[in-house]
């Protein structure tokens, strides 16, 4: 019997005939339920093809458990019982669970528990979820959520064929959301173009010259388009004409966008330099430590948010909140420790510096890989902060690189505030431009210097927290990001951290503006080559520092 | 650290009594490829610990020697003739990458050694002194593409990988079979990142510009390592779909999964010689096995595990027949053996060193395992070099009758390179 259902493509029908006469026996239903029932028992041993037309046919059935049964098929909720080969939909349930409770498809009702080893699921593909897609978007036209109703529209636009443009033209008519409205109108237009009627097909270009989408520009481009023979496809001559002004108008906007979109991708880029650069603009630039372990401390930072984590499993959404202050303390400490173990006694003595700290970045990682394993470890992404913010049909930024963005510029602001309008960032300023005076004036400067190393490692371990989010928590992490950051500081001009950000940005713009170009490898590395250029003209980088300290 | 940890766990060569004979084991243990490597030297041993229960070898007990050589590639050189010379093993199991595999091959043909590659590579090489249990580029890269043009219906292709010699060679063929195909070339776009890449947000904008020209986009992924976390992270942020534009990766399976959430990449594409979810009595003994072994029901199983499998069962029965573990008596004897792998099929060791291994192509779903959606009808066997490069269209590898790894049929030559 299986092998029949495999090899007899073409005839299942007659399996459809089997099924009703077993099924129809034990229930005696209307026409209704039978043709549901079989096309629903059939499901056990069909192909994918055969599957889609079952799905065309329980579709058809008006069975009213129709929409249930596909929507468990969609999420891969329906099973074969392999003892007699019938179909039942499981409840929601963990993957792995022991056994499952079944529920009867065409009743709804609950059906008993089967082992999760007597039943088989029926396998889904990428083409047959579409179909489903497609199927179940009928039913979400009329759903009571604008957003549903939305998905529901681009879901059927997907396949517009007679019935489902008839479907949309119904809806049209009732509809009272806006962006719905648009939507269908789009729809209805696409399928007017292919009509014959020269007037219906001229009022859906301008319909369509509104939107921004590339399946509508292909659409248009199929009309201006010549054939092999050089003679015209579309032999219509003002509908070519209201094509290409439409396409005019399509394109220059959309070329716009996607400029307004490489800048958002360099800015997002640039947002993560300047983020793991302020860290260091504060060490490197302010106290002149050149800190090795700096990348250390970043991944230091982003350690604590696995481990917060950890700790509060049913909160992911607000872990990463809690993770902010976690890192800020334990990186920050960790500084200090650095600081008043190793580098005190090396102040004025750079290279023994760059060694020591160098040092400390190898014990670092070799204590996290003893401590976690030297596997990446997985932070997960909160709801917040995955999808993507669409501003309309040709822009769009995915939302984790739009709050890393924010986050960047608060961590800057908060800064820039704390350096400038509290008596510490008076006191760090006063140690950087002139010790001896500071001394002279009774600010302990030793102090001032173990606090000042302390907050730059802390901004550092905040950028580990963002890094976490967009690359892979490792004990390598901080190697990967180091020499990053020691570009932008110097870029901009050791000691500004205005130099900084404006420098972190501008080479995340220029390095996503070349990537088209060049590929990935090859932008950083014009980038550095431009880099270097410019330090040749400019040596004290974007923002030079200026005053007596910059003449020492 | 872990190099002291694991000569202090597992007695080493110059106290074992004579009376045993010595698997190697060459995986990177720390470093970069640790996450998967680590996995395949807990095979070997579950494999060796089984063939001990059954009173071992040749009335003789398996002793692994296990050395780390830390994803570092010129120390596999190192560590492979170090358990050549000192440790004489009679057989080594190793190597994931293919840089580290074309690291010790010199070393194995200096020394005469036996090596058994699990994972599946670019092609273009056949040694004597190498059985290649992973798949060759038309067991894997060539029936996907296939499988996404006719099946799917796949016009356009990105080939997207990582900047190293396995994705660069096989996307050479790929493109090539494109061609062949009729696939213009405007129609192909080819890219490839850094290692540990991580701002992906370019490229998958890129791909989804490219797949909305009209025509049925695939993407055929040879990202290699961890720069395919944040590559899905990405494809679901901006919402690519599998519906869409499917992605087709040949070095993505279970293992790797297991630490991602699978949901939103539900319908992206793997092509594999072997899937943890194909239901077989020998597959479930295989899995439960591992389980066991591993103390961890939650662990998955992955393809290069069964191609361990697979070289395991066929070492022991090569040294069955020739009667001893002498290398060059076991590498006679290999060719032409059969062993069953664990999804219902027959390996055989072809006369070119590699195996006959069945295609699957699977879809990812929501718990991160993969439900197959095609098969090819029977196995495949390897070809170790591909007739869609031009150079390479007339060589053939045969090492029983012709005994050369390159023979130019056209010129009647065995070119030798660096084998003879």
């Amino acid at each position: 019997m299986k092998q029949f259902f495999f090899r007899g493509g073409r005839q299942w029908w007659f399996a459809l005939l089997l099924a009703i006469q077993s099924f129809g026996v034990a229930y005696a239903q209307s026409p209704v339920e039978n043709t549901f029932l079989a096309s629903v028992g059939a499901l056990c041993n069909a192909s994918f093809d055969e599957k889609g037309k079952i799905v065309e046919h329980i579709a058809q059935s008006g069975h009213p458990s129709t929409q249930p049964v596909l929507a468990a098929f969609l999420d891969d909720r329906v099973y074969c019982r392999n003892r007699d080969q019938k179909v039942f939909l499981v409840a929601p349930g963990p993957e792995d669970a022991p056994s499952v409770s079944l529920i009867d498809p065409l009743t709804l009702k609950d059906a008993g528990t089967a082992s999760a080893d007597d039943v088989t699921k029926v396998v889904t593909n990428n083409h047959l979820r579409r179909v489903l897609q497609t199927t179940l978007a009928r039913f979400g036209l009329s759903s009571s959520r604008a957003a549903d109703r939305l998905q529901a529209v681009k879901d059927i636009e997907r396949d517009l064929n007679p019935g489902n443009v008839q479907l949309l033209r119904e809806r049209s008519s009732q509809e009272s959301n806006s962006k719905v409205k648009r939507e269908i109108a789009v729809a209805l237009a696409l399928s007017d173009l292919d009509g014959s009627d020269a007037q219906a097909r001229l009022a859906a270009i301008s319909t369509l010259r509104g939107s921004l989408r590339q399946d509508v520009l292909n659409k248009l481009q199929s009309l201006v388009e010549k054939s092999s023979d050089g003679t015209f496809t579309e032999s219509d001559e003002h509908i070519r004409k209201a094509a290409a002004a439409a396409i005019k108008s399509i394109e220059s906007r959309r070329s716009f966008y996607s400029g307004v979109q490489t800048v958002l991708f360099g800015l997002s880029l640039g947002s993560i330099l300047v983020l793991i650069a302020i860290g260091l603009g504060i060490t490197f630039g302010v106290m002149g430590v050149i800190n090795m372990a700096h990348g250390e401390l970043m991944m230091l930072g982003a350690y604590s948010t696995y481990v917060v984590q950890m700790a509060m499993p049913g909160y992911i959404g607000s872990s990463l909140l809690v993770a902010v202050p976690v890192a800020f303390l334990v990186s920050g400490l960790m500084g200090i420790l650095i600081e008043r173990t190793v580098i005190r006694f090396l102040y004025g003595r750079p290279l023994e510096t760059l060694l020591a700290t160098f040092g400390v970045s190898l014990i670092l990682q070799q204590l996290v890989r003893t401590t976690f394993t030297a596997l990446n470890r997985e932070v997960k992404t909160p709801d917040w902060m995955s999808g993507t913010l669409q501003l309309n049909e040709a822009l769009s930024i995915t939302y984790n690189r739009l709050y890393i963005l924010i986050f960047t510029l608060l961590v800057f602001a908060a800064l820039l505030m704390v350096l400038k309008k509290t008596r510490i960032g008076l006191e760090i300023r006063a140690v950087a431009q002139n010790r001896a005076m500071a001394k002279a004036m009774g600010i302990r400067s030793d102090w001032v210097d173990a606090i000042t190393f302390g907050l730059g490692s802390g901004v550092a371990g905040i950028a580990g927290v963002a890094l976490s989010q967009v690359t892979n928590v490792n004990a390598n992490l901080g190697q990967s990001y180091i020499i990053d950051a020691f570009m932008v500081v110097v870029f901009g001009g050791v000691g500004s951290l205005w130099g900084a950000m404006v420098a972190g940005l501008l080479m995340g713009v220029v390095d996503q503006l070349l990537q088209p170009y060049a590929g990935a490898v090859l932008a950083k590395i014009f980038v550095l080559i431009a880099l270097i250029l410019f330090i040749q003209a400019r040596p004290r980088g974007l923002f030079p520092a200026t005053g007596r300290a910059a003449e020492s | 650290m872990l190099l002291l940890a694991m000569a202090l766990g597992f007695p080493r060569s110059s106290h074992a009594q004579n009376d045993t004979i010595k698997v190697g084991v060459l995986h990177s243990l720390s470093g970069t490829m640790a996450i998967s490597e680590t996995t395949l030297k807990d095979t070997i041993l579950m494999m060796i610990d089984e063939q001990n229960k059954k009173g071992g070898l040749l009335g003789k007990k398996l002793e692994p020697v296990v050395v780390d050589p830390a994803s570092n590639w010129p120390l596999f050189a190192e560590k492979a003739q170090e358990l050549l010379e000192k440790d004489k093993v009679a057989v080594v199991f190793g190597c994931w990458t293919s840089v580290s595999r074309k690291s010790v091959l010199p070393v194995f043909e200096k020394d005469n050694g036996l090596l058994f590659y699990p994972v599946q590579y670019e092609g273009e090489e056949s040694s004597k002194n190498v059985i290649y249990t992973g798949a060759a580029p038309n067991q894997q890269a060539i029936p996907a593409v296939d499988y996404l043009m006719k099946e799917v219906g796949v016009k356009r292709w990105v080939l997207e990988g990582t900047d190293y010699v396995y994705p660069r060679t096989t996307n050479k063929i790929l493109e090539a079979y494109l061609h062949s195909k009729g696939v213009k070339p405007e129609d192909i776009s080819i890219s490839y990142t850094p290692f540990g890449y991580s701002d992906w947000q370019a490229r998958v904008a890129a791909i989804k510009k490219f797949g909305s020209a009209g025509k049925k986009t695939a993407v055929v992924s040879t990202i290699n390592g961890d720069a395919n976390v944040p590559f899905y992270k990405e494809l679901a942020n901006q919402k690519i779909s599998a519906e869409d534009i499917p992605v087709v990766a040949f070095s993505v399976g279970e293992e790797e999964l297991s630490g991602l959430d699978a949901k939103p990449l539900v319908g992206h594409l793997a092509a594999w010689n072997y899937f943890e979810s194909i239901n077989t009595p020998a597959n479930k003994a295989f899995i439960a096995q591992w389980h066991t072994f591993i103390k961890n029901p939650k662990r998955t199983t992955n393809d290069p595990m069964e191609a361990h499998y697979i070289g395991f069962n066929l070492w022991v029965k090569a040294v069955q027949k020739a009667g001893t573990t002498n290398v060059d008596k076991v590498i006679a004897a290999l060719p032409g053996l059969e062993t069953p792998n664990l999804t219902g099929g027959i390996a055989k060791v072809l006369p070119n060193h590699h195996i006959t291994k069945p295609v699957y192509i699977g879809e990812v779903r929501a718990d991160g395992q993969f439900d197959v959606v095609w098969k090819t009808s029977t196995t495949v066997p390897g070809q170790a070099w591909s007739p869609y490069l031009p150079s390479d269209k007339n060589i053939v590898a045969d090492w029983v009758t012709l005994k050369c790894g390159n023979y130019n049929t056209a010129t009647k030559k065995c070119s030798g390179q660096n084998y003879k």
